[in-house]
């Protein structure tokens, strides 16, 4: 079995074991990767294209690639155009996200450390029954849910996206703590345990030094997830004021449907921290790809 | 207090928080999900107990409930596949010793972190009939422009499309899985005088059945549930030819407010997703390759 340390540094160190040796062979992998890279980037480029052109260079055919003028205004035009509260959305989703990466963050390193380095009976049912959880469609407990949520009278709060990810913060992200932890050498918490440390203090000043790796991973993964979510705000957000950006945006697609460079400017805004995250965590983020499918 | 009890008490103190997570937002809610299938629920008078109705109306009276179905079976019936396919190609390309790497599969994955919401957004104007860059294109290919969410034969095939922008993750876990092959494989299989093609049939392809496997797991399961596609770019049309199994319900749910409706719904969704998967899984006996299985 190959380990995931040198599956990671092989993708990551150009350490190929592949080698094909005829140029035309190379030229011929070339051709494709950069057909399939154009492919692949074109639709962002695009989309930053678009949100630099007047409203009269969109309704060309056949479109010009490039506006005429780069028209920058479209960016803050489109944030305060009209009845949109996009500053809100933005502070809303902020609040959100943070509060789902704390409660994540919390409960997933928890319970992570129970599973992995206790024994007790029952553990192993549970924690099936928390990989099981992954592959249950969402549906099937969205209706009550939403019809708990209503008796209680959290709709229209951002209680609902927030609570739930304090009591265990997402299946995968235990596994990935548990998996992560496990690797942590025995002897340590040992030696500690002996010398009559409890095991909230172990976690707090072994594992926690230790575990910066997956902890930002789990933070990277979270943001991702909450930043990008539709649905749950969609099913749980009803007034204006407490929408996120995600709402924000098909609000505008439905008020303004023709403002095509407004709706791909705030669009794009969207994208842009999601990326520059993307970069800074690029290889936190492909290991815990990684992780999920060799594991699974 | 004995170290086994101790160990036991606290274990589950740590694990507490997802114990409870699964039973109020998980467990209790499958169940009341269930139970609530077989009620008439709209929302403000408490559940009224109807026996099979709602299941009896779903598959014998309402002919929106099988275009809905069929709709999701033909998306994730070519969706999934041909994103199979799109993936491992991609991977291979990837596992090529060629300069610039890095960046290529920075261009292939990025796809995948776009939100949802923006990309749909994109798709949306790119796919535009009359403005869209996709028909720019084909117009100067000399192809005549093609209508994609404007006629209902075209609009799923259009979202088929669109979904294999993000076949970045899937690529990904291919990816690792062929670094994961060990080398001393395609040696012993150069000794016997495999060529390469015969390498990539007899080694390649039975060692990443497992990742295939996984992969088309999550990848119908995810398929079954489509949703935001249809709500925001077509509401499902035209002519119901992109009405997701999952926009119906939610039709059912929030503008109908029939909670007993959508959960009947939801209860067959389960179903059918756990008889694949059950189905998958036992196939896979058949056709994934285990390495355990030689030693």
């Amino acid at each position: 079995m190959v380990s995931d340390q040198e599956v990671y540094s092989g993708i990551f160190d150009l350490n190929w074991r592949r080698r094909p040796k005829q140029s035309s062979r190379i030229l011929f992998i070339y051709l494709i990767l950069i057909v399939s890279a154009v492919v692949f980037l074109l639709p962002l480029l695009w989309m930053a294209t678009t949100s630099l052109k007047t409203q009269a260079e969109i309704y060309v055919f056949p479109p010009t690639f490039f506006p005429e003028t780069f028209r920058w205004q479209n960016f803050p035009e489109g944030w305060t155009y009209e009845s949109m509260q996009w500053t809100r959305w933005l502070v809303n989703t902020l609040t959100i996200t943070a509060s789902v990466m704390v409660g994540t963050l919390i409960s997933a390193t928890l319970c992570g450390y129970g599973f992995a380095r206790i024994s007790f009976p029952g553990r192993d049912v549970w924690f099936i029954m928390v990989l099981a959880s992954i592959m249950l469609p969402g549906t099937v407990t969205l209706i009550p849910l939403f019809v708990g949520f209503h008796r209680v009278g959290w709709l229209d709060t951002f209680l609902p996206l927030t609570v739930p990810a304090f009591f265990g913060g997402g299946a995968f992200n235990i596994f990935l703590m548990r998996q992560f932890f496990k690797g942590i050498p025995i002897e340590l918490e040992e030696a500690a345990l002996i010398d009559g440390a409890n095991r909230l203090r172990i976690l707090w000043q072994i594992f926690i030094p230790l575990s910066r790796p997956v902890l930002a991973t789990t933070s990277v993964f979270t943001f991702q997830a909450v930043w990008n979510d539709y649905f749950g705000p969609l099913i749980f957000l009803t007034s204006q004021e407490n929408y996120t950006l995600a709402l924000g945006i098909t609000f505008f697609k439905g008020l303004y449907n023709t403002q095509v460079p407004y709706m791909m400017a705030m669009s794009f805004l969207m994208v842009i921290p999601v990326v520059i995250v993307f970069f800074f965590a690029q290889k936190l983020m492909i290991r815990g790809v990684i992780l999920s499918g060799i594991q699974a | 207090m004995n170290s086994r009890m101790r160990d036991t008490v606290q274990g589950y103190l740590f694990i507490s928080p997802v114990v409870l997570g699964l039973i109020i937002f998980t467990i209790g809610p499958m169940l009341t999900s269930f139970y609530m299938s077989f009620t008439k629920f709209p929302l403000l008078r408490a559940p009224e107990w109807i026996g099979l109705r709602n299941y009896v109306i779903m598959f014998t009276s309402d002919k929106n409930f099988w275009q809905a179905c069929k709709v999701t079976l033909i998306y994730a019936g070519t969706s999934v596949p041909l994103g199979l396919v799109g993936a491992f190609v991609l991977a291979i390309l990837l596992n090529q010793r060629v300069k610039g790497i890095a960046f290529f599969r920075t261009s292939f994955y990025m796809p995948a972190i776009v939100p949802a919401i923006a990309s749909l957004i994109l798709w949306g104007w790119l796919m535009n009939r009359d403005y869209g860059l996709i028909n720019a294109v084909l117009v100067r290919l000399g192809f005549p422009k093609f209508s994609f969410f404007a006629e209902p034969e075209t609009a799923l095939a259009s979202m088929v499309m669109m979904s294999l922008w993000g076949v970045g993750a899937g690529m990904i876990i291919y990816l690792a899985g062929l670094q994961g092959i060990p080398e001393s494989l395609y040696e012993a299989g150069k000794l016997d005088g495999a060529n390469e093609l015969q390498l990539f049939i007899n080694i390649t392809i039975p060692m990443m059945t497992p990742t295939i496997f996984f992969n088309l797991v999550m990848g119908l399961i995810a398929a079954s549930q489509t949703f935001m596609n249809a709500f925001v770019l077509t509401s499902g049309g035209p002519l119901k030819s992109t009405y997701f199994y999952n926009l119906m319900l939610y039709e059912r749910a929030f503008n109908w407010t029939q909670m007993g409706m959508a959960s009947a719904m939801a209860w067959f969704l389960l179903f059918v997703v756990l008889v694949l998967t059950v189905l998958v899984f036992r196939s896979s006996a058949l056709w994934v390759f285990y390495e355990a299985e030689v030693k």
